[in-house]
């Protein structure tokens, strides 16, 4: 009967054909098409950034000083987040849960910023409805800042499940915590694209 | 085993346990109950989607139809193309793959089989919300292409319907692909490398890439339709400077890979069913399988033949037509080598070859007619007339439908344990086969005689009355020859044959187990040393290059008294369900932006986060009593 | 009927059922929308058909730029006839060869490198046989055209503007066009809809004897030429799904000889005459122009009489310059009969599905007068 146990595939996270785990595979598989959905509205965005028939244009209105700062803050949350990972390989939860919360911390300020920076705008006058300039920074931008904020969510709930003592051991805690640096990375590389596409890149 | 790694613990997180009964079918893992209950839901929207196609051809079975006014038509031939595509052929595609692929590759479940519940939940409930626009205030009316900006400027609930609806089930279409590819990457038996895969494996493969990277693009594409219907963006607003052309190429960026995502199963349906039937492997296995992946490639380079009339340019649509007519290359090498693996053979015409023969026969039609569209000036007089309307129910009807019965009936009797009956199943595909070529055959016709599509009436004296006629006339032929179906099963149901485990002396892993098989799938996992591995157990080749039956070779192991025994399988899971259930409230929660609507859009992100959170913390699998 | 018709139209034709024997006039639908019967009781509405049943036979070209794709298409259609004869043979001689028998055994092979090969080298070469004419011809169709007639195309929901810009006026969903002429249509959708306000939606241009399809699009002007050998009237109708009206919204292109098109041109030019005083068309001109209905509105409000462009302006719906000596109305599918007009304008979205013009709450004196007015409009 050993055999059946062992080939029990489905719950069994490890002993796969290619020896890669099947949620990280998994998760680069999910990335991938994210980089369709953020290049299909990053294409938009390139479309229509010159396209202001009302209301401000964005060399008016960036306010590149400021984006600068909160796009350094993302960055860094990436490498709180590989010490968040390298604490958890080291079976450390308690610095792992630090650093996940600086992560987390970090994300907060970053969509703080966000936030500031979409209320500026509106008052203003760029707001979602006035050219499609403002539609495709908005809705880009935002659908950045929710990856980010379901990000939090994720982060916040692997602190929990490590107080909870539900993170599993060392091995299986590396593992979900790697699975969603993979994704944390991801969002922030994202938000370097899109800092370099729609604020660096000058408009006419 | 895994499950040491999760507490077991009672209340909140309790994982179902039964794997019987009424009850069971909410909450299962199985991927073969989630493949079935794709199939069934995916057939009662064929039904649907039937039944507006008769409504259509009643009302244009003559000149100044009366039978549908042109608002209500503009609804039906909308919901006929979003139901085919997104309600039946996909999700039936879905469901053969969902029952096969770990039967196929020799697994026990797929990767995420709760993930794969939650897939299948996500989609009927966005085709139900899809459905319900019916009763609230009109269904979508701009066609399953939705063009701005008629997308925005259409009145009522029914284009944000669209939106939303389809990007639910586009959900479920992800989470599917993203399963089905780490299955069969990382779930294949021992010694089943990727070349030896079932050709429909491999299909499978292809098809979740093309989803995996086109379902996002139609994502974006009908979040801004719905910001722009919901939120006062303007994206597609041309009095602000949107661009029409912008979701003609987003869409049909996704559209056209979503065609071969609707064929490519049928293509590897038709692999694995005809050398079964012509006692033979196929032909030329590897050839096959790359020009299946080379499909999916070119695929993504043919996207403007759909904007030929666009004005886009000379060299635009030069290169355009080019990759068109190259990407038949492949789709040639495909047909010749069905044809070469039933050369040499001993063909038996059992109904499900015959589904298969059928295909290639139409599928080689809708095929030429694609290569005619390629000549892009001559597009110009095709384009959004009958003649392409003929086209592409060639290849998806005559193509992926048939593909698929063919599918049906060839795994009926491994799903369900009995074996359809062969005599009413000539009669449905006899039936059917008439009716499609008296429907579709016509439609050649119409178009080059100048009739346009998606009009709701047409005067006497164009010269389509006769045509039209004829078309609604094998329309109803067709609805018969479903009748035939629906009949077969039920009769099956009550006094079928017992199938066995191998009734049509097959040729790959499925058949080495039980009829139905059991919900591991594999007493003991195999270890495969062949493509076609089964037939291998059961032949060996004589000196002479002849098989000669083994003795005994393939027996279906049965250890009735101690049967899975030992054997863990995740146990069901209340989750899937319930965070999908989130998503339709979601849906509602935009296109009523008032205050239920927020009340609305809480509620359901609330369901969904539940849901999830549950799904994260629930046990890995409960015990089993 | 054209010259050059293709021989697989032949064939094709021999297969459809052509009604064809001179110009008719349907009764058009007698059914419960049609019924008017507070205007002049039950009255049948008379819609126009076309002369034959190939009124927009895409194998009949009729043009220069019909004819060139239809080349194409003869010869892709004929290559596609032969495949199509060839691999289903071989498929039918396959399936009755080695059809299973009791003596049968089947031979297993894997595959064939060689044939394969020469399976994928012969299609790939054939699909290059067609790819160079394909590619000649498109840019040939681009190429521009010297001395073209320059007209303006705008589409609307559901009905076509006509802008003839060298001529400077404008007429509305019968386009006149001179023989043996190239006319360079330039084809736009406009960006609002003057009637609604909303964004204007595509529409496409096809005339199918003429020339292929060719995109309305908000923003983008595209380029279509169109030219007839023969003079004659050639149908066509709007093949980019538009809303409601999108099955009625029907064109027709009048091309007529060189001498023919230079009358029409100058009659278009001419202001209208006033009717007669005290004449019921009198009356009607002043309902026209100067009547209170509903919301205040008037037929002028939208509609201009003179198709000079200083007139253009308020040009929400059709102009209705030298309306009378038109054949159609309603984007060409009513015959322009008294008794179809004042069906129409009683109620006219009741007789075309989505129907901008609204119903303004004439009587049934003052339609009678309105529509006596309409018809001086020679």
């Amino acid at each position: 009967m050993s055999t059946h146990e062992v080939a029990s595939a489905p719950v069994a996270e490890h002993h796969t054909s290619t020896g890669l785990d099947n949620t990280k595979l998994a998760m680069w598989a999910f990335l991938g098409s994210e980089c369709l959905f953020f290049g299909s509205f990053i294409t938009t965005y390139l479309l229509y950034r010159n396209r202001v028939l009302d209301g401000p244009t964005p060399h008016e209105i960036y306010d590149i000083p400021f984006t600068s700062v909160s796009s350094f803050i993302l960055l860094m949350s990436s490498l709180t987040m590989v010490l968040a990972l390298a604490a958890i390989q080291r079976g450390d939860h308690k610095t792992m849960r630090v650093w996940l919360a600086c992560t987390a911390l970090l994300g907060m300020a970053f969509i703080g910023g966000q936030v500031y920076e979409f209320t500026t705008f509106v008052e203003e006058g760029l707001k979602i409805s006035t050219s499609v300039f403002g539609s495709s920074f908005f809705v880009l931008t935002g659908f950045h800042g929710a990856h980010v904020t379901v990000g939090i969510f994720m982060l916040l709930a692997l602190v929990g499940m490590s107080m909870s003592g539900r993170l599993g051991d060392r091995h299986e805690g590396a593992r979900k915590v790697e699975l969603i640096g993979l994704y944390w990375h991801f969002v922030d590389i994202v938000w370097i694209v899109i800092f370099t596409v729609i604020y660096l890149i000058p408009t006419n | 085993m895994a499950t040491a790694a999760y507490p077991t613990r009672r209340g909140f997180f309790t994982r179902p346990r039964s794997t019987t009964g009424k009850w069971s079918w909410f909450f299962t893992v199985d991927h073969k109950k989630i493949g079935i209950m794709y199939c069934v839901t995916a057939f009662i929207f064929f039904i649907v989607g039937g039944l507006e196609a008769l409504a259509i051809r009643s009302q244009l079975a003559q000149p100044n139809g009366e039978i549908l006014n042109a608002e209500v038509y503009n609804q039906f031939f909308t919901m006929h193309g979003l139901t085919m595509i997104f309600l039946v052929v996909m999700p039936m595609g879905v469901g053969l793959m969902n029952y096969l692929v770990p039967l196929l590759i020799g697994a026990r479940d797929v990767a995420f089989p709760r993930l794969n519940a939650f897939s299948y939940w996500v989609f009927l409930f966005g085709g139900i919300f899809l459905y319900s626009s019916f009763f609230l205030g009109g269904a979508p009316d701009g066609g399953w292409f939705g063009y701005a900006p008629l997308n925005e400027t259409l009145p009522g609930h029914g284009m944000t319907f669209y939106a939303l609806g389809l990007q639910i089930l586009g959900v479920a279409s992800l989470a599917g692909a993203v399963n089905f590819i780490i299955t069969i990457i990382n779930m294949r038996a021992p010694g089943m490398t990727l070349l030896r895969m079932p050709v429909f494996v491999w299909m499978t493969l292809v098809t979740a890439f093309l989803l995996l990277f086109a379902m996002p693009i139609i994502a974006v594409a009908l979040f801004e339709l719905m910001f722009d219907r919901a939120f006062q963006a303007t994206f597609f607003d041309p009095t602000q400077g949107g661009d029409p052309l912008l979701w003609q190429h987003l869409f049909w960026l996704f559209g056209h890979p979503e065609v071969y995502i609707m064929i490519l199963p049928a293509m590897g349906i038709v692999s694995d069913v005809l050398p079964t039937f012509s006692g033979k492997p196929i032909f030329g296995y590897n050839a096959i399988v790359f020009a299946g992946a080379a499909i999916g490639f070119m695929g993504w380079g043919v996207w403007a033949h759909h904007m030929f009339t666009t004005g886009l340019g000379p060299v635009a649509n030069s290169a355009f037509a080019l990759s068109t007519m190259f990407i038949a290359v492949p789709t040639g090498v495909k047909i010749f080598n069905w044809i070469g693996t039933m050369w040499g053979g001993s063909l038996r015409f059992t109904t499900p070859m015959l589904f298969s023969i059928g295909f290639i026969a139409m599928f080689i039609i809708g095929g030429l007619s694609g290569v005619t569209h390629s000549i892009a000036p001559h597009d110009a007089q095709q384009q959004d007339t009958y003649y392409v309307v003929a086209h592409f129910h060639y290849v998806l009807f005559g193509g992926a439908i048939f593909g698929l019965f063919s599918g049906f009936y060839y795994w009926w009797p491994k799903a369900f344990g009995k074996l359809l009956s062969e005599k009413l199943g000539k009669v449905h595909f006899w039936l059917m086969f008439l009716g499609f070529n008296l429907t579709f055959g016509p439609f050649h016709v119409l178009g080059l005689n100048g009739m346009p599509r998606r009009i709701y009436t047409y005067v006497e004296g164009m010269g389509w009355d006769f045509m039209n006629l004829l078309s609604t006339i094998g329309a109803f032929v067709i609805a018969l020859s479903a009748l035939v179906f629906i009949a077969n099963v039920v009769i099956t149901r009550r006094r079928g044959e017992e199938a066995g485990a191998d009734p049509w002396d097959a040729r790959t892993l499925e058949w080495s187990t039980t009829s139905p098989p059991p919900e591991y799938n594999f007493e003991e996992i195999p270890i495969v040393r062949h493509r076609d591995d089964f037939w291998h157990r059961k032949y060996i080749e004589t000196p002479e290059g002849e098989p000669a039956r083994v003795l005994a070779g393939g027996a279906v192991a049965t250890h009735e008294h101690e049967a899975g025994h030992g054997i863990h399988m995740p146990s069901p899971s209340y989750f899937p369900i319930v965070a999908a259930t989130g998503l339709p409230l979601l849906g509602y929660g935009v296109i009523y932006f008032n205050s239920t609507g927020k009340a609305l859009l809480v509620l359901g992100a609330l369901v969904t986060m539940m849901g999830l959170f549950g799904w994260v913390l629930e046990p890995g699998a409960e015990e089993r009593v | 009927m054209a010259q050059a018709i293709g021989p697989w139209s032949v064939i094709l034709r021999s297969i459809s059922i052509s009604h064809g024997d001179g110009m008719r006039f349907l009764d058009f639908r007698q059914g419960g929308r049609a019924r008017l019967g507070a205007l002049v009781g039950v009255l049948s509405l008379v819609a126009v058909a076309c002369e034959t049943g190939d009124a927009q036979d895409v194998l009949s070209p009729a043009g220069e730029f019909a004819r060139s794709p239809d080349r194409l298409w003869d010869l892709t259609f004929g290559i596609a006839v032969a495949v199509f004869i060839l691999v289903e043979g071989i498929l039918v001689f396959t399936l009755f060869r080695y059809r299973s028998r009791p003596d049968r055994k089947a031979s297993q092979f894997h595959g064939n490198t060689k044939v394969e090969i020469l399976l994928t080298a012969i299609p790939a070469l054939i699909l290059a046989g067609i790819a160079v004419p394909t590619v000649s011809t498109i840019f040939d169709l681009a190429e521009p055209r010297e001395g073209a007639l320059q007209i303006k195309v705008i589409g609307h929901q559901f009905w076509w503007e006509y802008q003839y810009l060298d001529e400077g006026f404008v007429t509305a969903n019968e386009l006149h066009i001179p023989t043996n002429t190239p006319v360079e249509l330039t084809v736009e959708g406009g960006l609002i809809d003057r009637v609604t306000g909303d964004a204007q939606v595509i529409h496409s241009f096809w005339a199918p004897r003429l020339a292929g399809k060719q995109d309305l699009i908000p923003g983008h002007a595209n380029q279509l030429f169109i030219e007839a050998d023969d003079p004659g009237i050639y149908f066509g109708q709007c093949t980019e799904f538009c809303g409601l009206g999108h099955a009625e919204m029907r064109l027709r292109v009048y091309a007529e000889s060189g001498s023919d098109f230079e009358q029409w041109v100058s009659d278009q030019k001419s202001a209208p005459e006033a009717p007669s005083g005290g004449s019921l068309a009198e009356r009607g001109q002043k309902l026209f122009a100067e009547g209170q209905f509903r919301e205040g509105l008037n037929c002028a409000a939208c509609h201009a009489v003179e198709a000079t462009p200083e007139d253009v302006a308020p040009n929400q719906g059709p102009n209705l310059a030298h309306f009378a000596s038109r054949d159609t109305f309603a984007s060409a599918i009513f015959k322009n009969t008294e008794e179809n007009l004042k069906a129409w304008i009683a109620d006219p979205a009741s007789v075309k599905p989505g129907a901008r013009m609204p119903a303004l709450g004439l009587t049934e004196s003052e339609i009678d007068a309105v529509v006596a007015y309409l018809k001086t409009l020679e």
